[in-house]
């Protein structure tokens, strides 16, 4: 498992990465009561493509990495309070990287832990 | 993900029961200048839905409180409001505006009749404000209180928690208001809220804050509540949030808050007098160019506060914009207020703009979620 810095967790899986937000950041959202997720295809780097909205403030995820989406998780639109209930089982999207090695770059479980303090 | 920094009081004013927010784990946020609750460890929806169901305590000590004396206090105080003054009686409290000039709203605020005195509660955000208003006003004593905390308990099981402390609560009907005793404190307690819910309001000496505060805790029906909580539960309620769905722009006709304004203030000799009379008068006669009303955003994304609103799909009227809204954890469902033209009617639909694309919503009239007081 791998981390980036806006607080979102990436999961090989085969030539895949399975992308959703951490614990922490569930915690700073409060209950989320809105998921809106992209459309499968191309995506950039930084790209704004899920909005999150919680009962204080709408947030935005960002694509963690070049690539195409290739699945995302419809169940999650009907039930996003899974977010704060169980954050690591609320994956948004399933991303194949244009660079197979581009998870080599982000934190491991203890760099981010570091970060959170 | 944006946001994410720690809260820091430093330069915030506390209330006297902030150490008890963050011994209870509350996630602290700067609010009108203090620091504040906005959530317990709870979190926003079971906070809601405990305080509909059950009973809820909210530290609204950032609130103004204000005593006005004089013998011509209530003449006075009608200068500034367009409420009736003079008719209220003694140990019942009353929903009142101040009006600018020009027929807008400076605030809303609690006005008390509590014999010798009139007791004022004013927004957090207008305090400084309010008082040099009331103190350029002639015929007025003013005094702020300042060595008082204020709680709010709220909820269908609030009386049962409160009355197990303080018996004399259960005979006090929705905007009595009464002075009772509580272990050598005098608690000033009206029968009101901020949330549609039966409840009180409980001014309490500042020695005596933190156990009373304790001692509602303690009540097995009492969780703690926060801001967050406190705004969906107003939107359920309908209820107007100054610097959001009611400011200096906003009449209160515009406002839907009409019906505070008593009869003997509309017609006969004590009519008119207060700041904005001849507009609002004519108004409350006539109508006024926008109204206050509900909306219900089809799905499940919220049109804040600022969402641009539209009669079609796709170019049509710009109807205004949202004035505030959020997600209602009882409704299940999104929702939202707005100042709208006057021929924009409940059951009509309108489109929200968010994130670049217009959603349909229902225009709705309110309250969201029935009131319950205690009559």
């Amino acid at each position: 498992m791998k981390y980036t810095e806006e607080h979102e967790w990436l999961r090989p899986e085969g030539d895949l990465v399975v992308v959703g937000i951490t614990a922490h950041a569930a915690e700073q959202l409060g209950d989320v009561v809105f998921v809106e997720l992209p459309e499968p295809g191309p995506v950039e780097k930084g790209a704004e493509i899920v909005v999150i909205e919680s009962v204080k403030a709408a947030s935005d995820i960002v694509a963690p990495l070049d690539g195409e989406i290739v699945e995302i998780n419809e169940a999650l639109a009907e039930t996003p309070g899974q977010i704060n209930e169980a954050p690591l089982e609320a994956w948004f999207f399933k991303i194949r990287p244009a660079d197979p090695a581009a998870l080599e770059g982000f934190m491991d479980e203890a760099a981010y832990k570091a970060l959170i303090g | 993900m944006a946001g994410t920094a720690g809260s820091d009081h430093d330069g915030l004013a506390c209330t006297g029961l902030h150490g008890l927010h963050v011994e209870l784990g509350a996630k602290m946020v700067p609010f009108a200048g203090y620091d504040m609750p906005v959530s317990y460890p709870m979190g926003v929806l079971r906070e809601h839905l405990h305080t509909r169901a059950a009973a809820g305590l909210f530290d609204v000590g950032h609130m103004g409180q204000v005593i006005l004396r004089g013998p011509d206090r209530v003449a006075a105080l009608e200068r500034l409001v367009p409420a009736d003054i003079a008719g209220l009686a003694e140990g019942r409290q009353r929903y009142a505006l101040f009006t600018t000039p020009e027929g807008g709203i400076l605030d809303d605020l609690m006005v008390a009749n509590r014999g010798d005195h009139l007791f004022l509660v004013v927004n957090a955000a207008n305090k400084a404000a309010d008082l040099a208003h009331l103190a350029a006003t002639p015929g007025l004593e003013v005094t702020p209180v300042t060595d008082r905390g204020l709680l709010a308990l709220q909820g269908p099981q609030a009386e049962a928690a409160l009355a197990r402390l303080v018996p004399g609560v259960a005979a006090m009907r929705f905007m009595d208001v009464a002075s009772l005793d509580w272990q050598g404190a005098e608690l000033w307690i009206s029968r009101s809220g901020y949330t549609g819910e039966d409840g009180f309001e409980i001014s309490v000496p500042a020695a005596a804050e933190r156990d009373l505060a304790r001692a509602l805790l303690d009540q097995p029906e009492v969780a703690p509540i926060g801001l967050g909580a406190r705004d969906s539960l107003r939107l359920e309620a309908g209820l107007p949030l100054h610097g959001h769905d009611i400011d200096t722009t906003t009449t209160p006709v515009e406002a839907a808050l009409g019906w505070s304004i008593g009869k003997a203030r509309r017609t006969g000799p004590r009519a008119g007098g207060f700041p904005g009379a001849d507009r609002i008068l004519a108004e409350l006669e006539t109508g006024a160019p926008r109204r206050r009303l509900g909306l219900r955003p089809e799905g499940r994304a919220p049109m804040r506060e600022g969402t641009p609103l539209f009669d079609a799909p796709e170019g049509g009227r710009a109807l205004g914009q949202v004035a505030s809204g959020g997600f209602g954890p009882s409704l299940e469902a999104p929702l939202a207020m707005a100042l709208l033209p006057a021929d924009i009617a409940p059951g009509a639909q309108i489109w929200g703009e968010v994130r670049g694309k217009r959603q349909p919503a229902q225009v709705v009239s309110l309250p969201f979620v029935p009131s319950r007081f205690k009559r």
